[in-house]
């Protein structure tokens, strides 16, 4: 049911429907959820979302169709070409931080390739929750889409039953839950996990341009994003000037007092809000610091002189506060971050692009932004995912539609013409071999072999 | 690892392995299989040349940064996709074409600019030995190792931590390398295996389909993880079929097949007796003979199969070719669906809309209308399973694109900070407004008045 074409884009189009028309269903229930700023939700929400789903339906009959592929002298006369087959039923297990943006992603892609799909939005962001649970059933084929609420405890007898693809976005520590329960299965995964994403600072930089690009990298739904920048690297004299740029920044964005400025989120919930509060207690508060438990509000903080071994270097942050680390030089702040498990994003900034290419070249991640935060993913045209203990797999664009299909790798021969067949076949000889090598080989190039 | 010259430099050792060693590599597969010359020389030298070509060919521009489409906000900036290799990969080869199934992963994992660590199937002794011994002294050791292992050696090798591991193997310990994996978050490609199934229609050319069919089936006296394991047909195909099945047999190893010097044995004495176990399905319609010393077991035809024969309760891996009637197309499509799905399905028709609808109703790994095993000679089509059968692929750049994590990278100037105020707070609708003109993405065929 899921195969044709115009199923697919029906689908999609209705996906489309559910964010013009729940829009504002949407931005107050991630309002309700983590106070998020209803600009940044339009934005991560909404605006992103409806990109992933036109790039979807600008192109998905091409990313559909057959593709053929180049043959060797025996199959010339075949057919051979590559089919793009659904998996079946995907399992798409959302986080709470954008909780429409990273279901309705992965989503996209999986029904555009054909899949059925099984929805378990996030049970901490409850509103979200609520909305996706009674709404989004609405508008998709309720015989081949579902949501299901799950805690914990469910999601893991959820998981007892076998399905053709899970996609799970949340901690590396759950992640490894979810590959081992796949693995009774054989089912394959994408994991978009996190870690800490360093964000290293060059000596020679627009120290008001960086300040303002990580602050807001930073502070964005009050940290609670994946790909935030986690702490900085810089060197004494750096940490110097970019304190002042910093509280500008911050300033600049949320006035005099963050807690009054309706442009900045709280944390999601009383359990996430102690964790990211005790990290407080590292190195020196040199901006921020204060908090609201009632509110779940912790103020966009930095902390300076924060050493490796604080808790806040112990953890994803995933809040407002933006530790700094000093070290001596590129190739130190090199060493530290290879030191570390490998990243879902690396920031550098300079003005001198051999030193960004420098950090870029000397460092794994899973994805990688000079002179800028976050900016990377909204382009569908580049993959997105981790490596190491920050993931595997990727999506956006084309690469979510690859993710959920499966690659079939098909030819399509001749009944007749056996004559080609026949130097394949027992009695071996040594003609037939030669026979069998002139017709299958790939010759090196540039290389001539006298027949 | 990471320089273009390095990566060839190990790939043109790799070549110059399978040349001098050509000699060497024919004589062990033959000791631990007595697969022919003929047979080892193609899919365990030839088929790997291939491959080697195929990336030395192609290598540095598969290497390249690939840009990619930029929106309005990003015009100005780098957008592209960088080739990092993984790290340190490990790659575990099945017995059955030693040779072939470590090398092909190899070359991809040394193309993408890994460390590689090497472990060969301990059941094919002199394969083995030669990996062990030999194959270090062409590579660089500071990147590349042979371990050799057990299976609880490779328990505890699997404790550590790689980058990346290739298993080729069965799906039951596909799981349990898919377990290890989890617990490093260690990516992986699994091929499997499982029952590929050969649908053979009423209207073909019964001899050309009884000669491939052989063919693929016989090949390596059945150890093959695509060749096709039982046969759906109607009941008057199961008769034409039987004769030509025989002469096909008789064509390629005589009327004594354990004196042709053409077909294999079966690997060991354990997995002897599990195939001869699977004599005792429906009827024996041509061949059914073994001889335990010498692992022979004869190229073999069972008819009136039923599904719940113990042939039909595993994958054969071994010269044994089922039969199992089925009324039409539609009940063989059924049959097919209600069970695992296999790395490959086959389909026999002279009429291409039979094949098309096979193709179209069933899921596989891969496909072969008219033929067998050919499709994987194709360097340029993907080779991979799906669900038991597997995860991933390879092949070509399939193999490279495997070994490689595709690292999406922007690159923005550090001025021109206007065109990012529009982000930053305070929040205005206004500046929503602009931001959507430089960031969206319009559905094509709409217009939109700004």
């Amino acid at each position: 049911k899921t195969r044709p074409l115009e199923y697919r884009v029906a689908q999609l189009e209705a996906l489309g429907r559910f964010l013009e028309e729940k829009k504002q269903d949407i931005l107050e229930a991630t309002a309700l959820d983590m106070g998020k700023p209803s600009f940044e939700a339009y934005f991560t929400e909404i605006l992103l979302c409806k990109n992933e789903l036109n790039d979807t339906l600008n192109n998905l009959s091409h990313w559909m169709k057959d593709e053929h592929v180049d043959k060797n002298l025996v199959t010339q006369l075949d057919s051979a070409f590559i089919r793009k087959d659904p998996y079946g039923v995907v399992l798409i297990i959302a986080p709470w931080n954008y909780p429409i943006h990273l279901f309705l992603v992965p989503l996209i892609g999986a029904i555009a390739a054909g899949n059925c799909v099984v929805i378990k939005p996030s049970e901490i962001s409850k509103n979200t929750e609520k909305l996706v649970a009674e709404m989004l059933t609405c508008y998709l084929d309720s015989d081949c889409f579902a949501v299901v609420t799950a805690g914990v405890e469910e999601t893991t007898r959820l998981l007892e039953n076998k399905f053709d693809y899970i996609f799970f976005t949340g901690s590396p520590s759950v992640g490894r839950i979810i590959m081992t329960a796949a693995a009774k299965h054989l089912t394959p995964v994408t994991l978009e996990l996190g870690g800490k994403n360093p964000c290293y600072v060059s000596d020679t930089c627009d120290v008001q341009n960086v300040a303002r690009r990580v602050v807001w990298g930073r502070f964005f739904n009050a940290g609670q994003t994946c790909i935030a920048p986690d702490y900085v690297l810089c060197s004494v004299e750096m940490q110097e000037k970019l304190m002042p740029a910093l509280r500008e920044a911050i300033t600049e964005y949320f006035g005099s007092n963050p807690r009054e400025s309706p442009d900045f989120a709280r944390i999601v919930g009383d359990k996430q809000f102690k964790r990211v509060r005790a990290l407080l207690s590292s190195g020196r508060v040199a901006i921020g610091g204060q908090t609201d438990e009632k509110e779940r509000y912790i103020a966009p903080t930095v902390l300076a002189d924060v050493q490796p071994s604080d808790p806040a270097m112990q953890e994803e942050i995933f809040g407002p506060i933006l530790p700094i680390v000093v070290v001596a030089n590129m190739d130190e702040a090199i060493d530290f971050i290879n030191a570390r498990p490998r990243p879902l994003a690396i920031y550098a900034f300079s003005c001198d692009s051999k030193v960004v290419n420098q950090v870029l070249e000397r460092t794994s991640s899973g994805g990688f932004c000079g002179n800028d935060t976050l900016m990377h993913v909204t382009l569908t045209s580049l993959p997105f995912g981790g490596i190491g203990n920050s993931g595997l797999g990727k999506y956006h664009g084309k690469f979510t539609f690859d993710t959920f299909s499966h690659h079939r790798g098909c030819l399509h021969r001749n009944m007749g013409l056996e004559a080609i067949n026949s130097p394949r076949y027992p009695p071996y000889t040594q003609q037939k071999l030669g026979l069998m090598t002139a017709a299958f080989e790939i010759k090196r190039k540039g290389m001539c072999t006298l027949l």
